[in-house]
């Protein structure tokens, strides 16, 4: 006869008091477990901080290497040029298509421009072409710094005598800086042209009043907005695809870890900084302009 | 010629990475002229103890001095310009792949700017040619070169300052026995040639016993008894066969000793667990 099947799977009752040390020593594993994972954070926000510094204090005190820039603005400017208009003309259209169907229920289609180059120049041009870069230009760097890193080219580096922020992460940092924004123009314009075309075009509204509407609400502000905003953009992506790079792990696994670490923090980044950066640039604009409307 | 005054001091040195200690209170002194063989088994520190020894790592402890100067205490233009009396030949010779031969052989000189920019394809192919390289190798990519070329291109781009220090990591690991023996020739012509102080990590006992004066054994800290020192030889090449340690004679003559044991150990563990479980 079987026995009962409490007994079978528990033939040794737990007591309470074992029970109990028990729970206090997962406490106690989980509580060193986080104090390890705080450290790790601390010291890393120190690293990054001083990483940061660096980058600036050699970025005022010598000039960089013109054989090392232009190969950096190459590859970030001129080969994000096709992804980014494609991006760009893309996320113009999509938003005509998106925006039209709800429009037209309130006969507001012709506002179709102002709303579509609005939200192209504040936010979806800066915030989607910095992802997109951050992918393209921030993951390639990560990688190509830390396959450097691993095979000792930064080593061999320093021990020639060069110093590898001023070699490789200078021209980055400038590249992104620079051009990062000037992309986001890039975006801006092919979005904006991309909206019209789907707009006038395929969905056959007025030109005249397409127009007419996108100069009304849009200003010379708004493209100042998103600019503003991806020159914080590009620097992130910079700082910190470069750090990944610096800051690798031996292998094929610690390449691929930096290269994805490279995108996924600087796509939170970017987003975090929007959020405040918008807090903060309207505050600025309402401040300059105090007697514009406000929604609230 | 070599002098009793050390060119290169370590004292007390001691490498921890996170919980790992690489090495504990190393001591070595580095007479000018000498060329010195630091040899043990792979992850003993040989590496770590090259590349404390031009500040390319920290020390945890200790202090690395060169030419009375002590590496911690230099700022980094200091640092960068003792750096500069150094060569460095890398385990896998470190060349920038997004450049030419010529390019990474004139690197240091387009970085220091000490010769005028029409001297550098003549600097850059006398280096070459004493290391055995053609001129038709100038406009190749490291990617397309052989293990030994780029080792060749390697010490090519340490000799192109006129170092005063040499340091080689591993010059001979993957190379065939014949390349391998090039490169230790390579070494001892330059040494004969220049008045270099050289610095040789290896495991290779050819490489140790054909260049070094002086063969410098670490043994790994994992293995260590409690406060045994790190360096358990430090003698003339010839007096390494003679050795009474164990544990060097055992490196010297490539046998596993008391390893296979511990292999075995571990396999015969296994296998009775996995016996109990089956049984």
């Amino acid at each position: 006869m079987s026995s009962p099947p409490s007994q079978a799977a528990n033939p040794h009752p737990v007591s309470l008091m074992d029970r109990l040390s028990g729970m206090i020593a997962d406490l106690g594993g989980a509580v060193i477990l986080w104090r390890d994972v705080i450290i790790v954070w601390i010291e890393t926000i120190g690293d990054a901080t001083l990483f940061v510094w660096r980058i600036f204090s050699w970025l005022f005190s010598r000039l960089p290497l013109r054989g090392t820039l232009f190969p950096a603005f190459y590859q970030i400017g001129v080969l994000s040029l096709p992804v980014v208009a494609l991006t760009g003309t893309f996320i113009g259209m999509v938003l005509a298509v998106q925006t039209y169907t709800q429009f037209r229920l309130i006969g507001f289609e012709s506002r179709l421009g102002a709303v579509i180059n609005m939200s192209l120049l504040r936010e979806l041009g800066p915030v989607l072409a910095a992802t997109m870069l951050a992918g393209r230009i921030g993951s390639s760097m990560a990688a190509e710094l830390g396959t450097m890193r691993v095979t000792e080219q930064i080593d061999a580096l320093i021990s020639m005598g060069s110093n590898p922020i001023h070699y490789l992460v200078i021209p980055r940092f400038l590249g992104c800086l620079l051009l990062i924004p000037s992309l986001t123009v890039m975006a801006d314009f092919m979005g904006v042209a991309g909206g019209f075309f789907y707009s006038v075009i395929i969905l056959d509204i007025d030109s005249f009043h397409y127009w007419n509407n996108a100069r009304e609400f849009v200003a010379v502000w708004d493209l100042f907005y998103g600019i503003t905003k991806s020159v914080f953009f590009g620097a992130t992506i910079a700082i910190v695809s470069c750090y990944r790079g610096f800051h690798c792990t031996p292998g094929a696994e610690g390449v691929g870890r930096a290269a994805t670490a490279a995108f996924v923090y600087s796509f939170v980044l970017i987003l975090i900084l929007d959020l405040f950066l918008g807090i903060l640039l309207d505050k600025m604009y309402y401040f300059i302009w105090p007697d514009s409307p406000k929604l609230l | 010629m070599v002098t009793t005054k050390p060119l290169i001091e370590v004292h007390h040195l001691s490498v921890r990475f996170g919980h790992q200690i690489v090495l504990r209170d190393v001591h070595l002194t580095l007479p000018r002229g000498q060329t010195l063989a630091i040899i043990g088994e792979s992850g003993c520190g040989k590496t770590v103890l090259l590349k404390a020894m031009i500040g390319l790592i920290q020390p945890t402890a200790g202090e690395v001095i060169f030419d009375n100067q002590r590496l911690t205490d230099l700022n980094e233009k200091e640092l960068t310009r003792q750096r500069m009396r150094f060569g460095f030949v890398f385990q896998n010779a470190a060349l920038f792949d997004s450049l030419t031969v010529a390019q990474n052989v004139a690197f240091p000189l387009r970085q220091h700017q000490t010769v005028a920019e029409e001297d550098f394809e003549r600097i850059v192919t006398a280096r070459l040619a004493e290391v055995g390289l053609p001129e038709s190798v100038l406009a190749k990519k490291p990617a397309e070169l052989s293990g030994g070329m780029r080792k060749r291109v390697g010490l090519a781009r340490a000799l192109v300052m006129n170092p005063e220090v040499l340091l080689y990591d591993e010059p001979t690991t993957g190379l065939d026995p014949i390349m391998a023996d090039v490169i230790n020739e390579l070494i001892m012509r330059t040494r004969s040639r220049y008045p270099v102080t050289s610095v040789v990590v290896t495991h290779d006992m050819n490489t140790a016993r054909k260049v070094a004066d002086r063969i410098v054994m670490i043994y790994p800290h994992a293995r260590l008894a409690e406060d045994a020192p790190q360096i358990i030889f430090d003698g003339q090449p010839e007096m390494i066969d003679r050795a009474q340690d164990r544990r060097v004679t055992q490196f010297v003559r490539g046998e596993a000793g008391e390893r296979l044991m511990e292999l075995n150990e571990q396999g015969l563990g296994r296998n009775s667990l996995g016996d109990g479980e089956h049984g």
